[in-house]
C-alpha cells in the first residue's frame, strides 16, 4: 500500500491516509478481503505517529470501508462501496460543484477548467494537497 | 491503542507560570504546558526561543526562580536522582565520553541504571549499525546522535527527553532517530518529549504540541486540532486601512494581504462583515498549514 503524506498543507496526516486509502480501494488497487498494514507498521514506515494511522483507521472503519476482525488485523470491506451508483454519483457531482465554483472564481471558464481537469487525468494524479 | 488523555492528573510533566531570566534576559516568561502519559509532546521554536531552559528545568538541572515544575509528579530539583534515573535524556550537545569507546561507553553507563537492557543494546547497536570498537571521538554526528540515543533507551525509561534530537544530521539519520522514537511510544505508556525547529517531524510525530517563542507559549494543544483553530485569510485592504481592530487576528504574516486568525470553524460571512465595515475585502478563506500556525504565531520565518 503505497501512500503519500505531505506536511506543510492544511490537510490533517489522518485525513490524507483516509482519503488515499478511500481511492486507493476505488481504484481496485486494493481489494475486497485484503489485509492492511498494521498500524505500527505502517506508522514506521511513513514516519507518523501510530495515533495517527489509528484515527485514520477508525474514520475508516465508520466509512465501512474497512473492516476489523478480533486479534487479526484490518481488512478491506468485502462490499465496501456500499453506497449505491446513484448515490456516489451525487456525491460526485457535490465534489465537480465545488470544483467549477472554485475554478470560476479565480477566473477561469468552464473549458479551461475542463481542459485543468483532463490534463490532471493524463498525468494519473491523484491526490495532491490542498494547494 | 488507546489515545493519550490531555487531564492535568496524569502528565508526566507539569509546568506552571515558570520564569527564569538570565541577567536582562528573560529566557522563559511564564510558562505553563502539561505533557500527558503516553504521548509524544513537541516542543518548536525557532533557536533562542526558550526549548533548551524548559528542558533543563524538567530534568531538575535548573531551579525555577518562579513558578513550579513537576516531572514524573516530583520536584526535579529536590528528588534529582529518583527523576533521572526513570528518564532518558538527549542532550542538544549529545555529551558522551569522547575518549571511551562504543562499548566501553555502554559498560560505563550501564552501572548507573536498573533495569539495564543488554539484548536491546545489542538490537539497537545493530539497527543503528554502531561499531563496538569505534572512539567515541572518532564517530560522525549521526553516529554520534545515534550512540547518544541508544544510551538513552538503554534502560526502558518512562520518559525520554530529547533535545533537537535530529538538528544536524541528514535526512537517512534522522528517519532513524524518528523511527526510535515512534517505535519507543509503541511500548506501553511511555511519553517523548522533545524539541525540534524542523516542522516537518514535529507535525509527523507528535499528538501534543507547544510553539513557544521568545519565552512565552504561543500555543498549546493536541496536534491535529491546532489546525481546527486558526483561519488562514486573505483579505484586500484599501491603503491607510488596518484590520487590526478584527477579532481573533493573531498578527500579519509578513505579506499585508495575509492573516492568521484564531477562530473555531470558518468565519464566512460574519468576517465579511467585520471587513467591511473597515472598507476592506474579504478574498478566501483556508485552513492554515501548520508552517503558517507557526509563522503566524512566532513571527519569525521557517528555518533550514
Amino acid at each position: 500500500m503505497r501512500l503519500r503524506i505531505l506536511t506543510d498543507s492544511g490537510v490533517p496526516i489522518y485525513f490524507q491516509i483516509v482519503s488515499q486509502v478511500k481511492s486507493l480501494i476505488a481504484s481496485g488497487t486494493l481489494s475486497a478481503g485484503e489485509e492492511l498494514p498494521a498500524i505500527r507498521s505502517l506508522a514506521e514506515r511513513l514516519v507518523v505517529n501510530p495515533n495517527t494511522v489509528a484515527r485514520a483507521y477508525l474514520e475508516l472503519e465508520r466509512a465501512g470501508c474497512v473492516v476489523k476482525r478480533r486479534g487479526a488485523g484490518t481488512y478491506v470491506a468485502e462490499n465496501s462501496p456500499i453506497l449505491s451508483r446513484a448515490q456516489r454519483l451525487r456525491r460526485l457531482n457535490g465534489v465537480v460543484d465545488d470544483l467549477l465554483a472554485q475554478g470560476r472564481q479565480q477566473g477561469f471558464d468552464d473549458d479551461e477548467i475542463l481542459e485543468a481537469v483532463k490534463k490532471r487525468c493524463g498525468n494519473g494524479h491523484v491526490n495532491g494537497g490542498k494547494r | 491503542m488507546s489515545f493519550p488523555s490531555s487531564s492535568s492528573s496524569d502528565s508526566v510533566i507539569s509546568v506552571v507560570d515558570l520564569v527564569c531570566e538570565f541577567g536582562p534576559v528573560k529566557a522563559l516568561d511564564g510558562v505553563s504546558l502539561q505533557v500527558p502519559r503516553g504521548s509524544v509532546f513537541g516542543l518548536v521554536g525557532v533557536n533562542g526561543a526558550g526549548k533548551t531552559t524548559l528542558i533543563k528545568h524538567a530534568l531538575g538541572l535548573l531551579k525555577p526562580q518562579a513558578g513550579e515544575v513537576k516531572t514524573l509528579g516530583m520536584n526535579p530539583v529536590v528528588e534529582s536522582i529518583e527523576v533521572l534515573k526513570r528518564i532518558g535524556y538527549l542532550s542538544e550537545k549529545r555529551d558522551l565520553a569522547s575518549w571511551m569507546r562504543v562499548d566501553e561507553l555502554v559498560r560505563f553507563t550501564k552501572a548507573f541504571y536498573e533495569g539495564w537492557d543488554d539484548g536491546y543494546v545489542e538490537s539497537l547497536l545493530e539497527r543503528f549499525q554502531l561499531r563496538r570498537e569505534a572512539k567515541v571521538k572518532t564517530l560522525s554526528q549521526g553516529q554520534l546522535a545515534k550512540t547518544a540515543l541508544m544510551i538513552a533507551l538503554a534502560y526502558h525509561p518512562e520518559l525520554l527527553i530529547l533535545d533537537e534530537p535530529s538538528s544536524g544530521l541528514d535526512p537517512i539519520v534522522r528517519r532513524e532517530i524518528l523511527e526510535a522514537i515512534l517505535r519507543t511510544i509503541g511500548e506501553e505508556g511511555r511519553t517523548v518529549f522533545f524539541s525540534s525547529h524542523l516542522l516537518d517531524e514535529i507535525e509527523r510525530v507528535c499528538d501534543f504540541v507547544a510553539i513557544v517563542d521568545r519565552g512565552k507559549v504561543m500555543a498549546t494543544g493536541r496536534m491535529g486540532e491546532l489546525k481546527e483553530r486558526y483561519r488562514l485569510v486573505t483579505v484586500k485592504v484599501p491603503q491607510d486601512v488596518s484590520v487590526n481592530g478584527v477579532s481573533g487576528l493573531v498578527k500579519s504574516s509578513g505579506e499585508e494581504s495575509q492573516f492568521l486568525l484564531e477562530r473555531n470553524g470558518t468565519a464566512g460571512t460574519a468576517l465579511s462583515e467585520e471587513l467591511s465595515q473597515l472598507k476592506a475585502e474579504l478574498v478566501e478563506e483556508d485552513t492554515p498549514s501548520f508552517d503558517e500556525i507557526f509563522a503566524g504565531l512566532s513571527g519569525s520565518a521557517r528555518e533550514g
